[in-house]
């Protein structure tokens, strides 16, 4: 397995030898990856390959299932984000998670912006508040569409919007880096456009981590691309090698279209 | 090799690499039959290899139709991209082969009064290796085969060889009979004609060692 060192990038994580289990059933297989800072990875691979359970395991959630074990090191800043001790709210303050389907709080538009800074005591004032909203708002690109109906329902908005609302919720907490599952695939081409662009642009700022079932998306967004398979990571390395030259023929016969 | 989810996938790259073969075949005659004619003094056999050369035109344009609607469509990757991108230039190349034989051709009835300086013999034999090269790089093609490209690569150098032999022999012609001089420079074209199809077998090679490894052969050299 390939593991390319990226120039003038330093790893924002590191997972080592992680493997994951749901009761008995190994669902990860001793993965190592290093997620660099202002990058965006794809995570690639069938169905049932065990992308999404690693992507969980990046800010703790697969905490929330009672038979998931995980084993091995994940480091976010060299630290290991399973100590003991560690606030896992507060990691997934600083590693933030947009979801498939876009979920936004049956609160108003303003609310579901300021909700995690309010919670996390990261704007102490109402106008750092409202200051925090905005340029939430406004680096999601959401802004100007919401601007004058910042009490309407987050839920009025079209799915869309909404998935980019639950970015500016995600990146209003300030976080280092952002994991997104699947985030267009509830989505048309335009509103899938838009949070392309948007992935684009917040690379700039942090580490971005996309699941997606998009080929094509992941070649559009990413410039590293990880293909996993049956719980491995079968191959990782930049984009544009790893879909115009793949080195291992099970990435080649996925991206190509000849799996199974 | 495996085949893909989507049958049709599949038959579309069977039908343009058959498409690049028939190409292939086609300028490997041309070369071929231009020389017979020039050697023979065969005008109409000339003639021939100068209308046929419309067929390779059309095949070309049929592969870049093919292969934008394949790119368009399928959103090929990989092994699949490297090989519709090679198609394309590979069928370029082909084009151009073709348009060096019907030069070749054209010259027939334009070479003064069939006096010849000289029995024609090192034109026919340089002739005979740039075709072989075309032959065997749509083997190589055909087979996927990157050992063969790289040994077609490696026969350019004989093509050079021959032209630089040919060159400084028609030269000498020149300077010692004047009245050669029209029928050498004719010559000395074909000549160059079939340098430059060396070359670009060569560069067809490229392509086919590119589209089987995802290197071109100067990558692993260096």
């Amino acid at each position: 397995m390939v593991n390319p060192v990226l120039p003038n990038s330093e790893p924002k994580m590191r997972a080592h030898d992680v493997s994951v289990f749901y009761g008995a059933k190994r669902a990860i297989d001793t993965v190592s990856i290093d997620i660099n800072t202002e990058h965006v990875t794809a995570f690639i691979g069938p169905s049932g390959c065990g992308k999404s359970t690693f992507l969980r395991t990046l800010n703790r959630m697969n905490d929330t299932i009672a038979s998931a074990r995980v084993d091995g090191v994940i480091e976010l800043d060299g630290e290991d984000i399973y100590q003991s001790g560690m606030d896992v709210v507060q990691l997934r303050a600083r590693v933030g998670m947009v979801f498939q389907k876009p979920n936004p709080f049956p609160k108003s538009i303003y609310e579901n912006v300021a909700y995690g800074p309010r919670i996390h005591g990261l704007a102490p004032s109402k106008a750092e508040l409202d200051a925090n909203v905005e340029r939430s708002l406004r680096r999601a690109g959401l802004w100007e569409e919401v601007k004058d109906r910042l009490a309407d329902p987050g839920t009025a908005l079209s799915g869309g919007q909404q998935q980019r609302l639950c970015i500016a919720r995600a990146i209003a907490v300030e976080p280092e880096v952002i994991l997104m599952d699947e985030p267009c695939s509830a989505l048309d081409p335009i509103a899938t456009a838009k949070i392309e662009e948007l992935i684009d642009e917040l690379r700039g700022r942090y580490a971005i981590v996309i699941v997606t079932h998009s080929m094509q998306q992941a070649a559009r967004v990413s410039q590293r691309t990880a293909f996993f398979h049956l719980g491995n990571l079968v191959e990782y390395g930049e984009t544009s090698q790893i879909f115009t030259t793949p080195r291992e023929q099970r990435t080649q016969d996925y991206i190509t279209g000849r799996y199974g | 090799m495996v085949q893909h989810t989507v049958k049709a996938f599949d038959e579309d790259i069977t039908r343009l690499r058959g498409l690049i073969a028939e190409m292939g075949g086609l300028a490997e005659v041309a070369i071929q039959e231009a020389l017979d004619s020039l050697v023979a003094g065969d005008e109409e056999k000339a003639a021939r290899v100068v209308s046929r050369d419309r067929k390779l035109d059309e095949l070309e344009m049929e592969v870049d139709a093919m292969a934008i609607r394949m790119l368009a469509l399928r959103a090929p990757m990989a092994d699949d991209l490297r090989e519709i991108i090679a198609a394309l230039k590979i069928a370029g190349v082909l084009e151009r082969i073709g348009d060096y034989a019907k030069n070749i051709a054209k010259r027939v009835p334009r070479l003064p009064e069939r006096a010849r300086f000289e029995p024609l013999t090192l034109l026919p034999a340089m002739g005979e290796i740039a075709a072989e090269m075309v032959h065997d790089v749509l083997t190589a093609y055909a087979a996927r085969d990157p050992l063969l490209a790289r040994e077609v690569i490696e026969r350019d150098a004989k093509v050079d060889a021959f032209y630089d032999s040919i060159f400084r022999n028609y030269v000498s012609y020149m300077v010692e009979n004047p009245a050669t001089i029209s029928s050498a420079a004719h010559l000395l074209f074909v000549a160059r004609n079939l340098e430059r199809i060396g070359d670009h077998a060569t560069n067809v090679a490229e392509m086919v060692h590119f589209s089987a490894t995802g290197r071109y052969p100067t990558d692993i050299d260096r």
